[in-house]
């Protein structure tokens, strides 16, 4: 569909962890920049234009931080773009600058996501009273933890399906050594005993905050052909919204996030995609939304993803291996989460997801969503051209 | 690059202090813009919005805006934390990959809901000059001592350009600043933040703006007289003010270069200059002679600046300029940060 | 020296002054009153409480006719709490539910009470406790909590569209 075809040439991340104190902002995004410059044999010099996304600029403290961030970029006399649609920022944020290619007008784009949460107050940050709501939420486990309990009721999925999703996300994080974190002693029954934090949602089962920043270098298809290295072909891209709450709204299963995976998919030509997709990096900040997610984005039939999580369809091993990466339970820096899975789609295809490779992956799903399961992001990236 | 044309503009009222909610001002804007392009929601390929949440004072402030767009079923959607210009762009771009072919895009923001001059301070280096808290117009003033010192910018000229605006506003309903005072009066006024004078300095509003654009086959459906966007650009300079001149704008010579403004006569030219010696530096480094183009007859954002619309604002304006066949060809800008050190240009043509 | 200067802290205040809008005036004066006031949409007529900004996001126009809703309610869904969180005042756990006040369209937060966490069941039927009339302002804290009416819970057809 688009006019200009668009591949990843490199990827560039930071190590996730609660605080990283010895850098500032600029310097975090620095070194996811230059990981991805390096990966992509390029330098600064060589860039058109700049594309960056974060999540809400409270969380810093610093308003459009973009602005500041200029000058470490060195994007002095660039074009340099700044997305923001909450935790889908990361995935938005790719898409547009994707379209930055495929619209013929830059052959070298740098996008780049970060979040430096412990720079900030979080909890300041996003707890501004409003006289609509009780402030009974106690953080976002506690407005989606109600959203679980109706997917648990409608589906009858047992209560185990969230310990499973964590002690697999943890196990493959281990695999994987940018991810914050790197617990090896995660069994189900251990993880079935882990606290309920917002019953029926398990500590195990919840995303760390994280300071981390990712990078990825686009190119247009001149200039990735004349690049000796492996690339992620951009097959389609996708974005859908529709408000927070609305009277009948499916807060379960969001038709956004329908309407979004059917677009993705059909634009890249997938008909099928259970059998045609080779790995899925899903935004899954509490374990019970990959079940959610499975049958939100047509993997599973209704009621049913719960029954691929008990078999082992996601496991690295499955037919449908999903994060392999840890995914965002293992990882959270919120405005970068988004773009970590649609660069670790693309480091997948690309062959270059180290010990966390799914064998022979040639197609693969970046998945990204936010404000109250309301924003949808995806790409569908490949080994070959579409 | 596919054709892509402006073809409807409104936007609200702008006030110094509404009791509206932001979803409430906008409600009425997107209406109104859908009308006037007499398009229904349904046509709309994909809408792309425009704000800061450090306007507001509250995290994700853009996403109850989604609630005024009647977002269902569920649409193609996009958010800047940018002034609403650049919303236009990343729309453009949308529309440059084959994508969408119609796009409404708006850009909202609410100045009297917090102190700005302080607020905006928060764009600056968080760990060494943010916290000295230096106030936003103390910075534009360094930006006025930097031009007047280099001989670029006079203080007599800062005031024709107030003169100009305040006379140019009595004729627009929607300002919060309009009036007839020579220069020299304007002089006789003491200084707020040395050079600038209170009325060098922008009429802060709350405020929206919406624009509809559209490709080739159905821009005339829309609009008899569509503004054909024939070129747009946008670039950044450095933030640091020490890593620039301040007497000059490059990302706004560059960006203007790139949209080509200079190829042809600007019959009208909507520049985002919220403080008075902005006009004079922009037209200076954009390639505008001021002396034969038609100047911000909106009266610019001078007299009605609702942050993160004025931008968009003022591609609205020099769009109208075209719709009614004042201009043949029109220059729009937008800049945003400290001492315009972010700006987009496009150009505008009628024909 | 170099770790002292690893870091530092630059605290960061600015007030700002937010309006609810004329569209929530009637909600808002209603809980000052001690009424539970929502509005209708003229399009697809479903009864909004809160009146969030005075429209229907699903619609996008703005919302009409005051309806007063509850004060009885059911359960769609709800959250046990077992995190301390900054501020909290309520011991742990508590439930924070999501009710479906009667004649209203769509379920808003609250707290349950006066009952066990463990005996909280999606469809149970609830009832609002009020502060003292003479602590009420303009907000929804005016109700300090929900309790269990006792009646016999709602079938879950009955509110499984509101999930
Ligand atoms: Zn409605």
């Amino acid at each position: 569909m688009a006019l200009h075809r668009c591949a990843v040439v490199g990827v560039g991340q930071t190590n996730h962890t609660a605080c990283r104190g010895d850098v500032s902002i600029a310097g975090l995004v620095r070194e996811a920049v230059d990981r991805a410059l390096l990966d992509a044999n390029m330098t600064l010099a060589d860039i058109d234009a700049i594309v960056i996304g974060k999540a809400p600029d409270m969380l810093e403290g610093v308003m459009m931080p973009e602005l500041w961030l200029t000058d470490s970029l060195a994007a002095s006399g660039k074009p340099l773009f700044r997305v923001h649609t909450a935790g889908s920022v990361g995935g938005s944020t790719a898409i547009v600058a994707a379209q930055h290619v495929m619209s013929g007008l830059h052959k070298r784009v740098l996008t780049i996501a970060f979040e430096k949460q412990s720079d900030g107050n979080a909890m300041w940050a996003l707890s501004v009273p409003l006289p609509f709501s009780m402030p009974v939420h106690a953080g976002a486990g506690g407005y989606f933890s109600p959203i679980v309990r109706s997917y648990i009721r409608r589906s009858g999925a047992p209560s185990h399906i969230g310990a499973m999703v964590a002690v697999k996300d943890r196990t493959n994080a281990l695999k994987n050594p940018y991810a914050h974190l790197h617990e090896d002693h995660w069994t189900l029954e251990k993880a079935m005993e882990s606290p309920m934090l917002w019953d029926p949602i398990r500590f195990v089962e919840t995303c760390p905050s994280s300071d981390g920043a990712i990078a990825l270098v686009l190119a247009s298809e001149d200039v990735a052909d004349k690049m000796p290295g492996k690339k992620a072909w951009v097959h389609s891209t996708a974005m859908r919204s529709e408000p927070t709450m609305f009277a009948g709204r499916n807060q379960v299963s969001p038709r956004a996030g329908e309407m979004c995976a059917e677009d993705v998919f059909r634009k890249a030509g997938i008909t099928d995609p259970l059998k045609q997709i080779d790995a899925v990096e899903m935004y899954v900040p509490f374990s019970w939304f990959e079940p959610m997610w499975l049958e939100n984005l047509g993997f599973a039939p209704k009621d049913q993803g719960w029954r691929f999580v008990e078999d082992g369809v996601t496991e690295m091993t499955g037919a449908l291996p999903v994060n392999a990466s840890g995914g965002v339970l293992s990882s959270n820096p919120i405005g970068a989460s988004g773009m970590l899975r649609f660069g670790e789609a693309a480091l997948q295809v690309m062959g270059k997801a180290g010990e966390h490779q799914i064998d022979g992956a040639r197609t693969a799903l970046g998945h990204a969503y936010g404000g109250g399961s309301q924003f949808f992001a995806m790409w569908v990236v490949g080994s070959e051209k579409n | 690059m596919r054709d892509v044309a402006i073809v409807a503009y409104i936007e609200g009222q702008n006030t110094s202090a509404t009791t509206l909610s932001p979803v409430e001002m906008i409600v009425p804007v997107v209406h109104e813009v859908l009308k006037r392009a007499n398009v229904q929601r349904s046509d709309i390929d994909f809408w792309c919005h425009g704000s800061c949440d450090y306007m507001t004072g509250q995290p994700f402030s853009f996403v109850s805006a989604v609630d005024a767009l009647g977002a269902w079923p569920p649409i193609m959607e996009s958010h800047v934390e940018m002034d609403g210009a650049w919303a236009l762009y990343e729309a453009w771009v949308k529309i440059q990959t084959g994508e969408a072919n119609t796009a409404l895009v708006f850009g909202n923001g609410k100045s009297s809901a917090g102190d700005m001059n302080r607020a905006l301070t928060l764009q600056l280096d968080p760990y060494v000059v943010a916290p000295l808290w230096p106030g936003f117009r103390s910075l534009e003033a360094m930006g006025a001592r930097a031009a007047i010192d280099a001989g670029t910018v006079t203080e007599r000229q800062m005031a024709d350009v107030v003169s100009r605006s305040l006379r140019d506003a009595a004729d627009n309903p929607n300002v919060l600043a309009y009036g007839y005072r020579d220069a020299d009066e304007l002089l006789d006024e003491p200084m707020t933040a040395n050079p600038l004078r209170a009325h060098d300095c922008p009429a802060m509003a709350d405020g929206v703006a919406a624009i509809i654009i559209t490709t080739a086959d159905r821009a005339l459906e829309m609009c008899d007289r569509p503004a054909w966007i024939r070129g747009i650009d946008h670039r950044i300079d450095f933030q640091n003010l020490g890593l620039r001149d301040l007497s000059r704008s490059n990302s706004a010579a560059l960006a203007s270069f790139h949209a080509g403004v200079t190829k042809d006569k600007v019959d009208v030219a909507e520049l985002h200059a919220t403080y008075s010696h902005h006009e004079i530096i922009l037209a200076q480094s954009m390639g505008i002679d001021r002396s034969t183009t038609r100047m911000m007859p909106s009266g610019g954002a001078l007299v009605a600046n609702p942050l993160m619309a004025a931008g968009l604002a003022r591609f609205g304006q020099a769009a109208r300029q075209i719709f009614k066949g004042n201009a043949d060809r029109a220059v729009a800008h937008a800049a945003q940060g400290a001492c315009l050190q972010q700006n987009i240009v496009a150009v505008l043509e009628g024909n | 020296m170099a770790d002292d200067i690893l870091r530092i802290r630059t605290p960061i205040g600015i007030d700002y002054t937010w309006s609810s809008g004329p569209g929530s005036v009637v909600y808002m004066r209603g809980l000052e009153n001690g009424k539970l006031i929502g509005r209708r949409c003229p399009d697809c007529e479903l009864v909004y409480f809160p009146p969030r900004n005075g429209i229907c996001p699903r619609c996008g126009v703005l919302l009409a006719a005051e309806v007063e809703v509850g004060p009885r309610g059911t359960i769609t869904t709800f959250c046990v709490v077992n995190v301390p969180f900054l501020g909290q005042t309520i011991k742990i756990p508590y439930v924070a539910a999501t009710i479906l006040l009667d004649g209203a369209d769509i379920g808003m937060q609250h707290l349950i009470q006066e009952c066990e966490a463990a005996d909280v069941r999606m469809g149970m039927r609830v009832e609002p406790v009020w502060k003292d009339k003479s602590e009420w302002t303009p907000s929804l804290e005016n109700i300090l909590y929900y309790k269990p009416t006792g009646e016999p819970d709602a079938d879950f057809d009955v509110y499984a569209r509101h999930l």
